[in-house]
């Protein structure tokens, strides 16, 4: 039977070819489950590659007892003294698993994610779509604000207003993604995205300020 | 020892040819010492010479007759010498002669080097690159290895400062190429300081490491947990260290002096007296020095708060670099349960005081500063070399970009980003029918290209006819566990491809490195042979394990007369295995695979139809009308 044939039919899904003993391994398998070769990373979502359920709401302990348990198994450090070919494929896991791991962290580079996966581009993204103009006002004003705030203390408290209005936005995130309302979830993406950074300039001229380059 | 790593191997059979001979040290490379270290069975040794001393001074010195002296010797030479003598090398790795421009004038060597090429160094009437230089230092570490242990010393874990970028990380791994040793990983100083000390000490929580050596400055944030070692944000000044305060009180004394042009000779004799000065104000605080020279004694008075006023700009740029990994970390300093001191220049009281005000914690120093690198090194080493529960997950120092429109950096993988790591961006042509794209590697925080650092060009071409902006082009940037960079580009619509390994353009080339192995090196030959002959092995027994283990599963599928010419040639691989040519090992494995590939197809077949079994026919209609 010619392998090839049934990669065009679909079926790839149930069964690919461990490249180290030749026989069938599952697609989901990081080991073939025969000759115990580590296998390439096999196409799947962040979610997937990580074992979580998708969805906006991720417990970051979980994230992170995951992300160590399968870099335990397939980081490089553990292939050192083994062939160059296995050597390549946990180089690949890894990468893969860190590009799970970076994505999922953070809310923002998640709920992104997390849209692209249904189906749905972030307005950010979406080149034809105008920004909200509320939302540029908005943030129009506080970077004003940001500029013209000449003390420690006047920058501290623009900071800490937009750190809890990121956690706000967050929070939205979660009851939007819930709600499957993707949409809402699209313009909160873009509504974070603003905040973060303004967040990043807030401290950026925070810590001038205190060493007192500015 | 981790049962994971030996868990598919059948028992007796070893990971590596000859694996119980198999040594692998932990080597600290350091800008002023170098140490070597052991592990074994997790116990950590430092490796010394046979007068009991653990340091080797990162010191050369060249004389008549290709004499080399390395170590304490070679620095007993500064004074008489200093013409022939080379020190702190380790600052002009992978840099170009742009680069020391700017500390030219500071610099007590004659340099040598074209617009583009790595600097070169004229000592002793010869003209050497740093690689070079510091291949002779870790020759001699290894010497000092082979004599401690009464083996050879084949492979090694190398630490460089986490602030490297990839010119000097590949000129370190030139370097241990040229001095016979094989680097089984390249690990940021900071990182194996915090192995050093986490296996140690059992600490648990979020760590920084304070690394301010002799020519080098790194930061890194670690949360070290179970096993785990992870850095969440590393920076750095690869140019900032103890020489410079070494630099300060010489200026200072020679100004004092009255001099104004200096041999090398006369500054580096005065920077051995800021040496010890620097040192004596740690403990105490005031003392007298002595240049002698010309004829002339002149006595310099300091006292450690004259230094510390002069010193005090440097240690804060250490403290400001703290701040921004904190922030990069998202992490206060309150978060940090514990700060690990790591390097000579930790010894000045005012860095302890400026590091403990930061932190609000009295710094660690309960494990030899000098030694932890190398201690670290050689954990690391052990675990790759046989196995281990810990893991270390390290992180990029520096963003990697390209160049684009109007020499403006466009980042493809950003600083502390986990390595490994491949991340890809899509760039497009700018003009109708453009049949090649320049591509620019830099790495660097800066905006704009010419304020980072220049890693290569290469260009991809064959692009075929196609309108401004129609064209994909895919850039991936690969970055591996030792922190190096692979760069590939592909245009997508039609599957052009480049690809390079970034040799940086302040390296040495390829044919150059052949040249330098075949001079310097009497054994590279063999070492070379010796070296593919273990891949060789590894590969066949892997192909051996795994045609072993299909057999074991599926051996109803096969005849016995199809069984006996698989285990002809299983027999015929596990001979040649045995002896050291190499071509017939390549030549029965290449015959194993040609023997098993009827099996591997009634295998397929048989995977295959039991998980069509398990598919409904309506399921399999609907994915075949997809």
């Amino acid at each position: 039977m010619n392998i090839e044939a049934h990669h065009t039919d679909g079926l790839e899904a149930c069964v690919v070819e461990c490249w180290s003993c030749k026989g069938p391994a599952s697609p989901r398998a990081l080991f073939c489950s025969v000759c115990g070769a580590v296998q390439p990373p096999r196409p799947m979502d962040h979610f997937q590659r990580l074992g979580l359920m998708p969805g906006f709401d991720v417990d970051q302990g979980e994230l992170e007892r995951h992300y160590f348990g399968f870099q335990r198994r397939l980081h490089p450090d553990r292939f050192a003294a083994r062939s160059a070919k296995e050597k390549l494929m946990s180089q690949q896991q890894a990468m893969a698993l860190n590009e799970a791991y970076e994505t999922l962290k953070e809310p923002l580079k998640r709920a992104a994610y997390l849209l692209k996966l249904k189906g749905r581009k972030a307005d950010a993204e979406d080149s034809a779509k105008p920004a909200d103009p509320a939302l540029l006002m908005e943030q129009m004003e506080a970077r004003e604000a940001l500029m013209e705030a000449d003390s420690a203390e006047q920058v501290q408290a623009i900071l800490a207003r937009t750190e809890s209005d990121i956690a706000f936005a967050v929070d939205d995130l979660s009851q939007a993604f819930a709600a499957e309302c993707l949409e809402g979830a699209a313009k909160l993406v873009m509504r974070l995205k603003y905040l973060m950074r303004l967040s990043d300039e807030a401290r950026g001229r925070k810590s001038r300020m205190t060493r007192g380059t500015l | 020892m981790s049962d994971m790593l030996f868990d598919i191997f059948e028992p007796g059979e070893t990971p590596l040819p000859h694996a119980g001979d198999e040594v692998a040290v932990g080597i600290d490379l350091g800008t002023t010492n170098s140490v070597v270290a052991i592990s074994r069975q997790g116990k950590p040794e430092v490796l010394r010479d046979d007068k009991g001393r653990a340091i080797i001074p990162s010191v050369v010195a060249y004389g008549r007759d290709d004499e080399v002296v390395v170590g304490h010797e070679a620095r007993n030479l500064i004074l008489d010498r200093p013409q022939d003598v080379v020190s702190s090398i380790k600052r002009l790795m992978g840099r170009g002669i742009e680069d020391i421009k700017a500390v030219a004038g500071q610099l007590p060597f004659e340099v040598d080097g074209d617009a583009t090429g790595m600097v070169r160094l004229k000592v002793a009437g010869r003209t050497l690159s740093p690689v070079e230089i510091s291949a002779d230092i870790l020759k001699a570490v290894r010497a000092q290895a082979e004599a401690a242990l009464g083996k050879k010393v084949p492979k090694a874990v190398i630490t460089v400062p986490a602030y490297f970028d990839d010119a000097a990380r590949t000129a370190t791994k030139d370097a241990a190429r040229l001095a016979g040793i094989e680097v089984l990983r390249l690990v940021n100083e900071p990182t194996a300081a915090a192995l050093a000390y986490g296996l140690d000490q059992g600490a648990e929580g979020l760590y920084a490491v304070y690394d301010l050596g002799g020519g080098t400055f790194d930061v890194s944030l670690l949360r070290m947990e179970k096993g785990v070692f992870q850095v969440k944000a590393t920076g750095g000044d690869a140019a900032l260290g103890g020489d410079d305060i070494d630099h300060m009180i010489a200026e200072l004394f020679l100004a004092e002096r009255g001099v104004t042009s200096l041999d090398a000779g006369r500054v580096k004799q005065a920077l051995m007296t800021a040496r010890v000065a620097k040192e004596c104000l740690t403990s105490r605080s005031e003392g007298e020095w002595m240049l002698e020279f010309d004829g002339k004694v002149s006595k310099h008075a300091l006292s450690r708060q004259t230094l510390e006023a002069m010193i005090s700009p440097l240690i804060e740029r250490t403290i400001t670099i703290c701040r921004q990994v904190l922030e990069d970390a998202a992490a206060l300093p309150e978060d940090v349960k514990g700060v690990v001191l790591v390097g000579g220049s930790t010894r000045v009281p005012l860095v302890r005081k400026r590091v403990a005000d930061l932190f609000g914690t009295q710094p660690l120093a309960n494990i030899n500063p000098d030694e932890v690198v190398a201690v670290g090194a050689a954990q690391q080493a052990e675990a790759l070399t046989h196995g281990s529960d810990t893991l270390l997950l390290d992180v990029t120092p520096l963003s990697l970009g390209l160049e684009t429109m109007g020499g403006i950096v466009e980042k493809v993988i950003l600083r502390n980003t986990p390595i490994p790591a491949a991340l890809a961006q899509e760039f497009t042509t700018y003009q109708d029918g453009q049949a090649s794209m320049m591509i620019h590697v830099v790495q660097g925080e800066r905006e704009l290209v010419a304020q980072n650092r220049s890693l290569a060009r290469f260009t991809l071409s064959g692009i075929p006819p196609m309108a401004a902006g129609a064209a994909r082009i895919r850039v991936t940037f690969t970055v591996d566990a030792d922190g190096l960079l692979t760069v590939s580009a592909c245009e997508t619509t039609t599957g052009v491809e480049s690809q390079v390994q970034v040799k940086p353009s302040y390296g040495i080339s390829e044919e150059e490195m052949a040249e330098m192995l075949k001079d310097s090196l009497e054994h590279a030959k063999d070492d070379m042979a010796a070296r593919l002959l273990a891949e060789a092995k590894v590969d066949a027994r892997r192909n051996l394990l795994a045609v072993r283990a299909a057999l074991s599963h599926d051996s109803d599928l096969l005849s016995p007369s199809e069984r006996e010419g698989i285990d002809r040639a299983i027999a015929t691989v596990e001979t040649a295995c045995e002896a050291s040519d190499r071509e017939a090992i390549l030549a029965s494995a290449e015959a194993l695979e040609t023997a098993t590939k009827p099996f591997a197809e009634k295998r397929m077949d048989r995977g295959i139809r039991k998980a069509l079994a398990g598919v409904s026919m309506d399921s399999l209609e609907k994915r075949v009308g997809e």
